[in-house]
């Protein structure tokens, strides 16, 4: 059985307001670690091995510790932004338990040394930022956010900053640059926002999950946290499962339960008499799995073997009703739609992909599209700045590698369909020598 | 071309806006707030908002004006009073948005109240296929909703109460089984 830990009352209602909140244990954590020194809050998330919840996974306590010391002015961002295609995780905690998010976002900030701190929220989530902004009025009012915290000398500022619609602004360093008032144009690191990040000063940036797991982890001990999970994978993650299955919504698992679990166990699976074709593991972004791969443990590393990611925890359903032609061409529109354009691989290659996937659907390529294609992926992988090409690379390679017999099939189906006659598939016969 | 005091600016816009300035170190940190405040007040971001704008901010038009073209809900052409974004993501498209999103530019037709719009990923998977109507998520949508949606908006009621994503649960395992709507094959990638 699951731990619950972050949806633990979730759904109570007034679980919003700051009396709920409080009668639930709420900022008790906050009075504990603003008692310690920073360096033991420090200490108690390195334990915990929190990985970020945002999608790359990197330890959360060593993040913290890379911000480097001394009375400067030091940030503290958390990234709302979700908008990672199939992610709605961040969008239930932020709506129905906001101050678990402010209450993380003030203990990490005495942690890294902060004393500026914005909540940068997309655009759409309007009832969530609303619901944010009033939490924060109640947080404020209470002495939680705000001079000298609860006595401890810790002061902090916190403003809810509302995105206008961009999905490269959840790259920290375009989220960066748009929180500047910018266009969301992702930077070059190094540096780091670590060392340079908002206003050049040192950043720390994390996703609303990861933040809002640090109550937790100070309320257990970071050592009783690590217990939960996989031993590289700790503690309990909010897994959004959406596509094709019965019961789509968010999920609080351990890490490491079999994906089958998830998919059949807690979501339902697919409707009656289908299966399941392909799923994606981390959002839109990650290579596709298939059904063989179901019984993986669902968690950091065993995803990564399997040659995929896990991502934002974004597990997206396709079951075997659906072209596989269809999904290829509805991720990479997505992904040219939201390239800023500043990279050349990337803004070329997810045109250029998208105009290859229509071709094959119109009934005009031939079988060395795909390979054309495959290699416009391989060509993406690496050479930008940030990882939007590569967002599109990755899932497309995968579908184009586990696929290729069902993208060649639509070629040759779609051509005969518009009376172009099959494409040459037999191979150049070889020069005959005498 | 007139200096930026000379441009008038309705007062409530320029308090809302130095407000916002006023919460970040680097007062340009205000400029989507900023953007959507005038957006508010003039329906895009036209010329005039985009400059009045910019005299508040203390910085050039055309600065405004690049970063505006950036984001999709900053709006650089005249549109509809009301926004229907509709989500043709992938989720959404696997449990037929794009049908929905068909369905609703035909039942809106030229209604010019209506700013229609198939929009990327709204983060409500959960509930797809989904809608978001003047920033209200609903769903999960069938086309039967359609007219009942747009009537709604019409009149000024709230949309779709029943199907609000505000009111669901995170905890309730029959959330989503009572309707399982159009048939996947039914979306098409157009």
């Amino acid at each position: 059985m699951t731990q619950v830990l972050l949806f633990k009352d979730i759904d109570e209602p007034g679980l919003n307001t700051l009396d709920v909140y409080a009668k639930r244990g709420g900022y008790e954590s906050a009075r504990k670690a603003l008692a310690l020194t920073p360096e033991e809050v420090l200490a108690q998330l390195e334990a915990s091995g929190l990985r970020g919840r945002g999608g790359a996974g990197f330890a959360m306590g060593k993040k913290v510790s890379f911000l480097p010391k001394g009375s400067i002015d030091k940030y503290l961002v958390c990234n709302a932004d979700e908008s990672e295609p199939g992610t709605f995780k961040d969008r239930e905690l932020m709506q129905k338990s906001p101050h678990m998010l402010i209450e993380g976002i003030v203990i990490a900030s005495y942690a890294a040394g902060a004393n500026r701190s914005f909540i940068y929220i997309r655009g759409e989530y309007v009832h969530q930022a609303d619901m944010l902004d009033a939490a924060l009025a109640e947080a404020r009012e209470a002495g939680y956010v705000g001079e000298d915290i609860l006595g401890s000398g810790h002061s902090l500022s916190l403003v809810v900053h509302r995105g206008a619609g961009a999905y490269i602004c959840g790259e920290e360093t375009g989220l960066l640059d748009s929180l500047e008032g910018k266009r969301g144009n992702p930077r070059l690191k190094p540096p780091f926002p670590a060392n340079q990040g908002l206003y050049q000063g040192p950043t720390l940036i994390n996703n609303v999950e990861t933040l809002a797991t640090v109550p937790t982890i100070i309320r257990m001990g970071g050592e009783e946290y690590s217990k939960l999970g996989t031993d590289t994978s700790k503690g309990t993650k909010l897994v959004s499962v959406s596509g094709h299955v019965k019961r789509p919504g968010n999920y609080e698992i351990e890490l490491g339960i079999p994906s089958r679990e998830i998919i059949y166990g807690l979501a339902g699976g697919p409707e009656e008499g289908r299966e399941v074709k392909c799923w994606f593991p981390g959002g839109s972004s990650s290579p596709v799995l298939e059904k063989d791969d179901l019984d993986l443990p669902y968690d950091f590393d065993s995803m990564a073997k399997a040659g995929s990611m896990l991502g934002s925890g974004a597990i997206i359903v396709v079951d075997d009703s659906t072209p596989i032609l269809d999904v290829a061409l509805k991720v990479a529109k997505f992904y040219r739609h939201e390239s800023c354009g500043k990279c050349t691989p990337c803004r070329e290659g997810t045109n250029w992909t998208v105009k290859m996937l229509e071709r094959i659907d119109d009934g005009t390529a031939t079988p060395m599209d795909i390979e054309i294609m495959a290699s416009v992926q391989e060509h993406i992988i690496g050479n930008c700045l940030c990882v939007l090409g590569d967002a599109m690379a990755m899932p497309i390679g995968s579908l184009i590698a586990k696929f290729r017999e069902e993208f060649e099939e639509h070629i040759e189906q779609a051509r005969i369909r518009n009376g172009l006659g099959a494409a040459v598939v037999s191979p150049i016969p070889e020069p005959t020598h005498a | 071309m007139s200096t930026p005091q000379q441009i008038e600016v309705p007062s409530k816009l320029r308090e809302e806006i130095e407000a916002h300035m006023a919460l970040y170190p680097d007062s340009r940190s205000a400029a989507l707030p900023a953007l959507e405040a005038a957006q508010r007040v003039h329906g895009w971001c036209s010329p005039e908002a985009i400059e009045q704008t910019a005299a508040v901010m203390g910085v050039m038009p055309a600065y405004l004006a690049a970063v505006a073209t950036f984001y999709d809900m900053l709006e650089t052409e005249p549109v509809g009073k009301h926004s229907v974004y509709v989500c043709t993501n992938i989720s959404c498209s696997l449990r037929g948005a794009d049908a929905l999103h068909r369905a609703v530019c035909d039942t809106a037709g030229e209604d010019p109240e209506f700013n229609v719009r198939s929009f990327e990923c709204l983060g409500a998977c959960d509930i797809a296929p989904m809608a978001s109507v003047d920033g209200v998520f609903v769903g999960p949508l069938s086309l039967d909703d359609v007219p009942r949606l747009l009537d709604d908006v019409r009149a000024g009621r709230p949309v779709l109460p029943d199907k609000q994503l505000s009111t669901r649960k995170v905890a309730d395992p029959n959330a989503n089984t009572h309707d399982f709507p159009t048939h996947p094959a039914e979306g098409s990638t157009a």
